[in-house]
């Protein structure tokens, strides 16, 4: 199981370490950052790493590595899972998940690991259950703790523990009741030189904000479930009422969690919102090339496609660019070579385009890599699948809470190669 | 407010101040205090010296404060054992406490101040715990026994909390049965065969009902623990299959790994035709693809996991290659492992999209990445046959961009290429040529100089090529020595009148001027060879060598049998076995799958039985007879078709060194040297003299060996030696094979057991012999009609004969077998007893007895003892007749008897005996004597094997 867990910023400083059994000299450290130095990039460091003794698995989330360090055969995703929700639980009470946060919060920090974690085993990583035992820091909050030495920690049994749906807490009230899902789908998708899809498929999440009073039974019923057969659920989703009549029936827990993600692969379901008519080239002699890119719609489904962004990362001998944007603007990072075009609302009458020259060092043979383009975007009001929920029916309790549906599309890992 | 305050006292003096304010008397000061207390020792500094301080804290009704306290505690106590104590009480209280949150925040305290003395005081509160009423306090108190038994095993085990732990797998509440697992699973594994999850069918049953309703980690503990059992029967299998399979949609995707595992071991068990069957394969690709849209780390694991399922079951991702298409912005950890899965499954159906990919991927900019895709294209070439030309254009196409390490690796794969389609791409030599001297990579320049030694007949300036290495040999790699020496022997025999000085000039360099033993030994070989017999260093150095095959690459199977029971864990991230690198692995148990239970069906539907292992062509080919050899001696030193160094050099190495014996014995045996000797003429002796020991072993009557007859006699009850394995499974790749030799009805016979010990099913089974002493050879076909079903055994007899080609082994008996089966070929090798060669027409007459006794000189005769044999004169001839060691006198001298007996070998030698057996005394005295001499060791042996058995 998990021995012990060190926070190391991205410059490789040690800055905090949790043992949960004995203690673990932090120079097995040493490994991770020969590793790490090794590797470069921050991101390309490999997840589980041998020594000679320990087993060190790390993520790398918000510019920190959360290392921990096991001494027997445990399942690795187990560990790589547990320091995700670490991380999750991080930004939960703290807002974000950074050194300065971590830093400025260690005494909560502490205790949170101290709850999460028993010798190695997880203890409680719901965050409903954690905010029970442990709250979260507020301004009010810590006021008024000065002023009458109130305290952080409840004196209370997590009481949702030990129930038969651990994930909600006990004696829940508000005086509003509402219940909001947020469809969410990226789209992931590699398309090639000419503009056809390699590869596409779509990652769907609900996220869902739940704030009923007592214990409601939920169902929410989609028009077209058929659309799911890749899906993973919230431990709340009772799984046998899905098998057998395709609705969601569960007790939610408190407050915002992610009630399910899936999966749609299958190519055809798979729409492409904006086509990128695209030409980069450098020049054989001289030290310069051209650059020219438009974008256009393409299977918006009647929505506007917004917050449109493009991620052009040049090559290194890339010195400078010269380009002209019809709309929107562009930075060309001189550090990383990345040209970074925000665009914003896509308008087919107009079509943006980004169009110039790009400078190259002097005597640097001709880039051998073409550089991908990333597109960024959203369209509000659709999922791309098509997935649409029908209703959502609340047992259990006696009042009429408020509900709400909404619908976004992102572009997830959507490339396009040149 | 934030806790960053409590940072800055890093001036002079702050363990002072923070003394005074632990000993403060007003409650806020105080917590701050301690609150300052623990933020230091977050950050790593020392605090402990305020060790009695802070205990005196603990003592409060403030749940904060007194959590703190605990963490303060935790850190510190073993530092200050003595003081620790002072806690105690504090402890052993409040697991009495009413509030339950506060009993399990002591039991779970008091389990981690790992300080032996406190550990005694902790069994009896740890003890109510345990059946505390509350189940949030037994699942604490579960866990607190793994912490205690890590601190003091025996403790633990004297106590009897490992029996209280047993029961709470019972318990009602699957939060309780989950950290017991949990807890239990921990402790078995520094007790590897303590059997502590004794799992029997009711205990899994409540394994499966905590399953539904404990957390997700729970149920990563419970799943992997499933995974230990193996069930009685299929129905079993399936009942727990269908139970596990609602995880494989859980958010959490160490739970979907562990619930992978448990499908993947149990289905093993699920006869292939069960509808079931069918179902499960295609519920297990949608969570596998899932998982690669999780955060890169996630992603890495499961993709190294993936690697081994689409081994073991290549069906069930057979469809998804375009979820393993890389993204530019992937880590480089996740790029390298999805190009691996991309390979494996390649297949005709996809192989367009595939070099499409890999096209696009040569072009990026990670140097590794580069270099695998090129690769990988490689491999594609030789997996898939149909795409070996795309691939090669594909390839020529990469050299043409003249990136250095591209064009490098490039031509390291061509020639993988071309030892797996030889004579058909040939034509592209020229445009290799033309890089010759953009290469500064040891393995690419090796590669390039194994081309040009192959095809130098094409290649009209392959001497210059050649020469061109040769000038800084000094200053290459050995693996670039070894293989330009080897090249310019191939290119002398050749074109023998154009290269005599390079030759000469590379032997002279490989032997004299370099230190390296293997250049020198390679050297010598090669120089004996030429001078003694160019002819047969032609038919060595040039032998047409053994194709390659795709399967190189892939994990062995009984491997893999292993890593797919640990799916999910480190041993399949890094697929080696558990033993191989977990600490001190005291005996950890190799897992094995289990089998399948409707083995009495032994036909698989054919999608499995091809999906198994190799999805195309039966690779490596038994090459002919000639070939075998080297393949024989190859054995060890093939290395994976696409890394290491080529390796036709090698086995050219050790060809040469086998068959300059073989060699050496022709000619002692008065075969002509045969061939032109003009060609050996430029040659004189080597330097160093290995000569004498090529001569040594062949001595004087040895042409009689080579004599062939057969034999024809009556049923005989001749001896034959228990069947003893000669194949390990291990080495088999599965397969495993026991064998004995037998001569019934005058026949000699080979009796052996085939058992397919692999995961899928086996066919194609052929044999051949390597040469040996007396020329045996199979008489016909391995008859194994039916193909042979995992866990099946199938008994064969193959009749032999003795007309096959000779070559002295040594031992003489010793034979090399090379069996070939769909999955690869495997060589054994086995000592056949030399009685079943003794023919049924061995019995001499009197007179040709004596004069022939007399007639051979007394050097060839060999005296030996048989020990411990209790048998009479008359009952020893009998017996030895059985074998056809024929009496042909007995002579009574002083109460000794003196048997006169003779025997004939298949191949015509006679071996006459004279055996001495006094009454009374069980050791009998041999004396043998024969023509050649050397056979008389083995009919020793014969007589010791027969008359004690």
């Amino acid at each position: 199981m998990i021995n012990s867990l060190f926070l190391i910023s991205h410059s490789g400083d040690i800055f905090l370490e949790k043992h949960w059994k004995s203690v673990i000299s932090r120079s097995v450290c040493d490994y991770f950052l020969e590793a790490k130095e090794k590797a470069g990039d921050p991101e390309n460091v490999a997840p589980v790493l041998q020594t000679p003794h320990h087993y060190l698995i790390s993520i790398y989330r918000g510019k920190l590595f959360f290392l921990s360090v096991t001494q027997t055969e445990v399942p690795p995703l187990f560990v790589i899972e547990f320091l995700h929700r670490v991380a999750d639980t991080f930004q939960d009470y703290f807002g974000d998940c950074s050194e300065v946060l971590i830093k400025e919060n260690t005494v909560t920090v502490y205790e949170l690991l101290e709850e999460m974690l028993d010798n190695g085993f997880p203890l409680a990583t719901e965050s409903n259950v954690l905010k029970e035992m442990i709250r979260p820091p507020t301004i009010l909050r810590s006021v008024v703790n000065t002023l009458t030495g109130g305290s952080n920690v409840g004196g209370t049994l997590p009481t949702g523990q030990l129930s038969n749906v651990p994930w909600r807490r006990a004696g829940v009230k508000y005086t509003n009741n509402e219940a909001y899902f947020d469809v969410i789908e990226e789209i992931d998708a590699i398309l090639d030189k000419s503009g056809t899809t390699v590869f596409a498929e779509i990652q769907g999440v609900i996220e869902a904000c739940v704030k009923l009073t007592g214990m409601p039974d939920l169902t929410l019923s989609f028009m077209n479930p058929r659309l799911l057969d890749d899906v993973s659920f919230h431990p709340c989703v009772r799984f046998k009422r899905w098998e057998s009549e395709h609705v969601l029936s569960f007790i939610p827990p408190d407050g915002n969690f992610r009630l399910m993600s899936y999966h749609v692969s299958s190519q055809n379901l798979v729409a492409i919102p904006v086509y990128v008519k695209q030409n980069i080239s450098f020049l054989e002699t001289g030290s310069c090339g051209r650059l020219d890119i438009t974008i256009g719609p393409k299977q918006t489904m009647g929505k506007t496609v917004e917050s449109l962004m493009v991620t052009i990362p040049m090559p290194k001998s890339v010195l400078s660019v010269n380009l002209t944007a019809t709309q929107g603007t562009y930075t060309f990072d001189l550090t990383t070579k990345v040209v970074l075009w925000d665009v914003g609302k896509l308008n087919p009458q107009k079509l943006p385009n980004l169009r110039g020259s790009i400078s190259i060092q002097t005597g640097a043979p001709k880039p051998e890599e073409n550089p991908s383009i990333n597109i960024d975007m959203k369209l509000q009001q659709l999922a791309i699948s098509g997935l649409k929920v029908s209703r959502l029916d609340m047992y259990g309790e006696k009042y009429k809470p408020f509900k709400g549906v909404k619908y976004v599309t992102k572009a997830g890992k959507f490339q396009v190669r040149t | 407010m934030t806790d960053s305050k409590y940072f800055t006292t890093t001036k002079k003096g702050e363990i002072f101040e923070l003394k005074a304010e632990l000993n403060s008397d007003k409650k806020e000061k105080k917590k701050e205090a301690v609150k300052k207390v623990i933020a230091s020792m977050t950050v790593g500094k020392d605090v402990s010296a305020l060790f009695p301080d802070v205990v005196n804290c603990m003592q409060t009704d403030n749940l904060e404060l007194k959590k703190l306290v605990y963490l303060y505690l935790m850190n510190y106590a073993k530092s200050q054992p003595d003081m620790a104590i002072m806690a105690v009480n504090t402890f052993v209280k409040d697991c009495e406490d009413p509030n339950p949150l506060i009993r399990a925040l002591a039991v779970r305290t008091m389990g981690c101040i790992r300080v032996d003395k406190i550990t005694e005081y902790l069994c009896e509160p740890l003890r109510k715990c345990l059946k505390d009423e509350d189940p949030y306090v037994r699942k604490t108190a579960a866990v607190c026994v793994a912490k205690l038994h890590d601190i003091n095993a025996q403790l633990v085990e004297d106590q009897g909390f490992l029996d209280t732990l047993k029961d709470l797998i019972s318990d009602s509440n699957p939060m309780v049965v989950a950290n017991a697992v949990a807890a239990l699973s921990e402790i078995a594994e520094s007790h590897p065969n303590s059997n502590l999850l004794d799992l029997n069918p009711q205990t899994i049953n409540k394994l499966l009902t905590a399953l539904n309703e404990c957390t997700e980690w729970g149920q990563i503990f419970i799943l992997d623990c499933l995974a230990n059992y193996t069930p009685r029967d299929d129905r079993e299998s399936q009942s727990i299959c269908e139970r596990v399979t609602p995880r494989l949609s859980h958010a959490n995707s160490a739970v979907v790994l562990s619930a992978v595992k448990v499908l993947m071991k149990f289905m093993e068990m699920l006869p292939k035709d069960l509808d079931y069957y069918g179902t499960l394969l295609k519920k297990l690709a949608p969570p596998l693809v899932t998982l690669l849209s999780a955060e890169p780390e996630l992603q890495y694991v499961a993709l190294r996991n993936i690697n081994l399922i689409v081994q073991r079951r290549p069906e069930i991702l057979k469809h998804e290659m375009k979820v393993f298409f890389v993204k530019y912005n992937d880590p480089i950890y996740v790029k390298l492992e999805k190009l691996d899965i991309m390979i494996r499954l390649a297949s005709q159906a996809n192989i367009a999209q595939v070099l499409a990919e890999l096209k696009e991927y040569a072009t990026e900019v990670d140097v590794d990445f580069v270099r695998k895709a090129v690769r990988a294209i490689g491999r594609c070439a030789i997996k898939v046959e149909q795409s070996a030309e795309r691939c090669v254009s594909t390839l020529l196409d990469l050299i043409q961009t003249k990136v250095n390490y591209v064009v490098q690796e490039a031509i390291v794969v061509i020639k993988d290429i071309f030892r797996k389609y030889p004579n058909k791409y040939e034509s592209v030599i020229a445009t290799l040529c033309e890089n010759l001297d953009s290469l500064d990579e040891p393995e690419a320049r090796a590669a390039m100089i194994w081309i040009v030694g192959e095809y130098a007949e094409r290649i009209d300036n392959a001497d210059e090529l050649l020469e061109s290495f040769l000038e800084g040999f000094h200053d290459e790699s050995t693996q670039v020595q070894l293989q330009l020496l080897t090249a310019i022997v191939k290119l002398f025999l050749k074109k023998p009148t154009e290269t005599q000085e390079l030759v000469q000039q590379v032997l002279s360099l490989a032997t004299q001027d370099s230190d390296n033993p293997d250049l020198r030994d390679r050297g010598y070989i090669y120089w004996r060879l030429l001078s003694t017999d160019p002819v047969a260093a032609k038919e060595v150095v040039l032998a047409e060598k053994p194709l390659i095959s795709e399967e190189t690459d892939l994990i062995e199977p009984t491997l893999l049998e292993e890593l797919i029971c640990h799916i999910g864990t480190l041993a399949s991230v890094y697929h080696k076995p558990p033993s191989a690198f977990v600490e001190g692995s005291r005996g950890v148990q190799h897992k094995r799958l289990p089998g399948s239970a409707g083995s009495g069906e032994s036909v698989e539907s054919p999608d499995t039985g091809s999906a198994a292992g190799v999805s195309d062509a039966p690779p490596a080919v038994i090459p002919s007879q000639g070939d075998l050899l080297g393949d024989l001696l190859n054995l060890d030193l093939t290395p994976p078709a696409t890394t290491g160094p080529p390796p036709p050099a090698t086995s050219g190495m050790q060809l040469g060194a086998m068959d300059l014996l073989g060699g050496g014995l022709d000619s002692l045996l008065g075969g002509d040297l045969g061939g032109s000797s003009a060609m050996g003429a430029g040659f004189g002796a080597p330097p160093a003299a290995p000569a004498a020991s090529f001569s040594a072993p062949v001595s004087g009557g040895l042409d009689d060996l080579f004599d062939l007859g057969g034999g024809v006699g009556m049923p005989m009850g001749a001896y034959s030696p228990p069947k003893t394995v000669w194949l390990p499974a291990m080495k088999g790749k599965g397969l495993e094979i026991s064998g004995t030799f037998a001569r019934r009805a005058g026949v000699i016979q080979m009796e052996m057991t085939l058992t397919n010990k692999a995961m899928s099913v086996m066919t194609d089974f052929a044999i051949q012999f390597n040469r040996n002493s007396f020329g045996l050879a199979p008489a016909g076909p391995l008859q194994v009609l039916t193909p042979l079903s995992p866990n099946q055994s199938i008994e064969v007899t193959l009749p032999l004969n003795t007309v096959g080609p000779v070559m002295k082994m040594d031992p003489l008996n010793n034979l090399q077998v090379a069996v070939k089966n769909n999955i690869d070929v495997f060589y054994f090798s086995c000592q056949y007893p030399i009685s079943m060669l003794f023919v049924e027409d061995g019995k001499m007459e009197r007179q040709v007895f004596l004069a022939t006794w007399k007639d051979i000189s007394n050097d060839n005769e060999a005296q030996f003892q048989i020990k411990d044999c209790h048998l009479s004169s008359d009952a020893v001839s009998n017996k030895l007749q059985g074998s056809n060691i024929f009496t042909i006198a007995k002579r009574t001298v002083d109460g000794q008897d003196m048997l006169y007996q003779s025997t004939k070998l298949s191949n015509g030698i006679w071996v006459l005996a004279e055996l001495r057996v006094q009454t009374g005394n069980p050791t009998f005295t041999v004396c043998l004597k024969c023509r050649a001499p050397e056979v008389s060791q083995c009919v020793f042996q014969s007589y010791d094997a027969v008359l004690k058995n």
